[in-house]
């Protein structure tokens, strides 16, 4: 089906399942512990083997050779297979480094070897006797000394973000040197790892030249072609199932080491191999939101207009590598005639930046919103208002180019009403509640909405019962929940007549979990095969399917009614269909829309931050289950208090690595961070993104929410930090007197 | 220290056996564990290098309770032992001789939930559901610890009993890291199974 006209009235329409706060259908499996994540796959092949990843202990160089013989000789071990074994893979899809094989060492903990045994405890003894002798080099690990002489870089995280090494509008120089009011400062975000509760983790089987992974990937067709071609095999020949992931966040995106080291241990070991990343290997070996150094303009008005703005980035990254595309928010986000937006891309010997939830914008909406807070308060306009006053409908670059829909004006005015924004102090540091000093802060949250190409297949049985097969994966988003509810109205049965399978590459490809396009993208796939499925039943039953009702398990025309189960008597029918996308995303801009307000406590003695209230309102179409879409806006907002607070990876610049690689020793928010969060969804529809007129709203809840933390801090003490996160250390030596 | 007292205690386990030794004599030594996990005695040949957690993914396949660190710092393994939560990767199988041991399996069934279990359902308290049995089952504990007057960080008065108070929630329940960020509905869960639990007490 293709989508190239904006929706009309459509079945979804009804609202009878979809847009209801349903419980998620895989909820009983995920409480009980009976939801099977990778490595827990026991029923899939017998006699599975232990694999034990090894990590390179340099971060450049060259592996000289690998003593094995001790490992090989002890006890319950199988294989052994070290990078030297076999020649220097290819890449996969969207990776920059190497996972395995030949002598280099790209960066620190790259996988060197595997040992595989019959039990864990032996396949990890071993692995302490395999000895390998290195040949290392220097490398570059500082991304400020490598930022003055960093090019610049033309990228697309592949998410969305896709910004050019520099775009101009206008003169922004000009017109930024002749603005009454300008701000130019420069802010540093540091090196962030997804962090995911569930490692990497893979078990492969080989069936002469066929192999099958049961995995922890959020995108099987990617993970399907990537493998064929990192071990050089036909895709036909390769099965990748996922039904359950423990959390990705874009750390799942690509096929890892654990996936291609089990693939070659099954074969060396000639038996079914399991592999799981340990979590102190997770941070180095597989890959992180890459530490920027960005710097923001902005010239306005004395009256609050922007005439000027101007975003810049630099950010690290392996050889070939692309830059975190911190800058393209500011392409879309406010008006202003003159504008420029810059990329560099300085080459490091650190482990690969790749894509975290909101690749670009998490970080680039530290400094943006950051940054307009700080103007709007040398403008001495309120930051609500002052945002509110520099909105644009139309994309700032292309004037004929409208958004779809953009209600930023709304999240923000509502958003300050429930808050509670009115009572607010404008100046600083003036709230006291006991011990702590009390600030209020707000950003706009941004980020762009993607349509992908997404298939399904939809059977119904003789019973009555609606199955849908897709390789769409539910990384805690809820796809599961949403695909039955989807299935549920278009075939008019209640949910509980719907079954969904999900993440088996023997499914059609689906758009996959990524760029919070899953959602959206997905179900319309579902739509397109239901409708078809729809078409079947009609003719099936003699109906002319324009006049069909399908509601309350019945096919209703005219005085007819036929249960839907009769259409299956003769035969399960069967329908398949993707949905694929026109230029309609082209032609308008669509993005997602959310206001955050913070409100944070600092002590007055030790400059510990705590949060106390947080409040998303957003706006992101049609919102298909309120109750899984709130959990993934509370997710962004938690993730974004980290990203404000607490999160960084810290690197070694001489050794050359992450050094805090486990969840000790990188932060994130644990219970006692986070607050009871509130969120509020707009009452909308985009009849412009698909038959479902939804958006995403995954990372929507990110963006934006750790400026708000941020700019409440400010509030809170009156003082600036623009170097995240914001530990107190940085705060400190500036607090006022506690007196 | 350890040369001299490990033999002497490898000696007072029972069951302690060594396989055949290979050619690095480096066989593994093995002891018979008996269990009663969710209430099913339970007799295994464990390598004393076997952690409980691993005990239960691996040899007794109940893999409800999940390895996220594999070394104590996110609670994803979090099961409940003669009656007290711990970290069950931080601790070796041999070492519970004997044990009560109740894991996410053995609270509920997915047609026959935990009220906990229903309540993570209702107030969508999970999302990727990688922690949430250490989850359940940390909260299961946390309510039970607090009941019994144990206090905490959060406890204001040391001469009271702890309230069962989101602030004391949330403190006890730190140990268990949840990335998706499900926090806010977690506490939501267990506060409305607390006060459905006080109810039907009372």
């Amino acid at each position: 089906m293709k989508f190239d006209t904006p929706a009309g009235q459509n079945p979804i329409d009804r609202l009878r399942v979809v847009g209801c706060p349903t419980d998620r259908i895989d909820g009983k499996y995920k409480t009980t512990g009976t939801a099977a994540y990778a490595y827990e796959r026991h029923d899939v092949a017998d006699h599975q083997a232990y694999g034990y990843v090894l990590g390179a202990t340099i971060p450049k160089g060259r592996v000289r050779a690998v003593d094995t013989a001790a490992a090989k000789a002890a006890a319950g071990v199988i294989a052994v297979v070290t990078t030297l074994d076999v020649p220097k893979l290819g890449l996969g899809t969207m990776n920059y480094a190497s996972l395995f094989g030949g002598d280099r060492i790209q960066h620190y903990h790259q996988a060197v070897a595997v040992v595989v045994a019959e039990t864990f405890e032996q396949a990890r003894a071993a692995s302490f006797l395999v000895r390998i002798d290195y040949a290392p080099e220097a490398g570059r690990f500082d991304l400020a000394a490598e930022a003055p002489h960093a090019p610049p870089a033309k990228a697309d995280s592949g998410e969305g973000s896709g910004a050019d090494g520099a775009e101009r509008v206008g003169d922004f120089e000009g017109a930024f040197a002749q603005a009454p009011v300008q701000l130019d400062a420069t802010y540093t975000t540091s090196d962030e790892s997804h962090a995911m509760m569930e490692p990497h983790a893979t078990i492969a089987a080989w069936d002469g030249d066929r192999l099958t992974l049961w995995t922890s990937n959020q995108m099987i067709a990617w993970a399907k072609g990537s493998i064929a071609k990192i071990l050089g095999i036909p895709k036909q020949n390769v099965r990748v199932d996922s039904p359950y992931i423990g959390g990705g966040f874009g750390g799942k995106l690509f096929v890892r080491a654990d996936a291609v080291l089990a693939a070659l241990a099954a074969k060396a070991a000639g038996r079914p191999v399991k592999v799981a990343l340990t979590r102190p290997l997770v941070a180095n070996n597989t890959t992180h939101r890459p530490a920027t150094i960005q710097r923001v303009r902005i010239g306005a008005t004395r009256d609050g207009t922007i005439t000027a703005i101007a975003h810049e980035s630099v950010s690290g990254n392996v050889p070939g590598g692309v830059p975190e595309t911190a800058v393209d928010q500011t392409k879309l986000l406010y008006a202003g005639a003159n504008r420029l937006t810059a990329l560099r891309l300085a080459e490091l010997d650190l482990p690969e930046g790749n894509a975290m939830r909101a690749p670009g914008e998490a970080p680039g909406m530290l400094a943006l919103e950051v940054a307009m807070d700080e103007m709007a308060s040398m403008l001495g306009i309120d930051p609500v208002e002052f945002r509110i006053r520099n909105d644009t409908q139309v994309d700032p670059n292309q004037p004929d180019r409208p958004f779809s829909h953009r209600d930023l004006v709304g999240c923000l005015r509502l958003g300050a009403e429930r808050f509670g924004w009115a009572a607010r102090n404008p100046a600083p540091g003036q709230a006291r509640d006991g011990q702590w000093l009390v600030g209020m802060g707000v950003a706009a949250g941004f980020r762009n909405n993607l349509v992908m190409k997404s298939a399904a297949r939809v059977r119904l049985d003789a019973a009555g019962t609606v199955t849908v097969e897709t390789d769409m994966t539910d990384i805690g988003t809820g796809s599961y929940t949403i695909i039955a509810q989807t299935a549920a109205e278009m075939m008019g049965v209640p949910l509980d007549r719907v079954v969904v399978r999900l993440g088996d590459s023997d499914h059609p490809a689906a758009a996959g979990s990524g760029g919070q396009w899953g959602a959206n993208s997905a179900t319309a796939g579902v739509y397109a095969a239901c409708t078809k499925l729809r078409e079947a039943v009609a003719q099936r039953l003699g109906i002319n399917s324009a006049d069909a009702d399908f509601a309350g398990g019945e096919v209703r025309a005219g005085n007819l009614s036929v249960p839907l189960a009769q259409a299956a008597q003769a035969g399960e029918l069967v329908a398949e269909d993707a949905m694929e996308y026109g230029d309609l995303a082209k032609r308008q801009q669509q993005s997602t829309f959310a206001g955050h307000f913070v409100e944070v406590g600092v002590d007055v003695d030790t400059a510990e931050v705590r949060v106390r209230r947080m409040l998303a309102v957003c706006a992101a179409g049609r919102i298909l289950n309120p109750k899984s879409a709130r959990s993934q806006v509370i997710g962004g907002m938690t993730m974004g208090v980290g990203a404000a607070l607490m999160e960084k990876l810290s690197v070694d610049k001489k050794r050359g690595f992450f050094v805090n690689h486990d969840l000790a020793g990188y932060e994130v928010p644990v219970h006692a961070d986070i607050p009871h969060q509130e969120v509020i969804f707009l009452d909308e529809v985009d009849p412009t993104s698909s038959p479902m007129k939804a958006k995403g709203v995954g990372e929507l809840g990110l963006c934006g929410v750790g400026a708000a933390v941020a700019n409440a801090i400010t509030h809170a003490t009156g003082i600036r930090v623009r170097d995240f996160p914001l530990t107190l250390d940085k705060l400190l030596a500036q607090m006022p007197d506690a007196a | 220290m350890a040369g001299a007292s490990a033999p002497a205690s490898l000696a007072a386990l029972p069951g302690i056996a060594r396989a055949v030794p290979g050619p690095g004599d480096d066989a593994p030594v093995t002891a018979r564990v008996a269990l009663t996990v969710n209430g099913v005695r339970r007799e295994i040949d464990l390598d004393l290098r076997t952690s409980l957690l691993d005990a239960m993914r691996e040899h007794l396949h109940l893999t409800g309770s999940k390895k996220g660190c594999d070394h104590g710092q996110c609670g994803a393994c979090t099961m409940i032992v003669n009656g007290r939560r711990i970290n069950g990767c931080l601790t070796l199988a041999v070492m519970h001789q004997g044990a009560e041991i109740t894991t996410i399996e053995g609270l509920g069934q997915p047609d026959a939930l935990h009220p906990l279990q229903a309540a993570f359902v209702t107030h969508d308290g999970y999302q990727c559901g990688y922690c949430t049995p250490g989850q359940i089952c940390s909260g299961v504990a946390v309510l039970e610890e607090i009941r019994a007057g144990i206090p905490s960080h959060a406890t204001g008065d040391l001469t009271r009993p702890p309230e069962l108070s989101e602030a004391e929630i949330r403190e006890r329940m730190s140990g268990n890291l949840c990335r998706c960020g499900a926090y806010s509905n977690i506490v939501e869960a267990m506060t409305d199974y607390a006060e459905q639990a006080s109810g039907s007490r009372a």
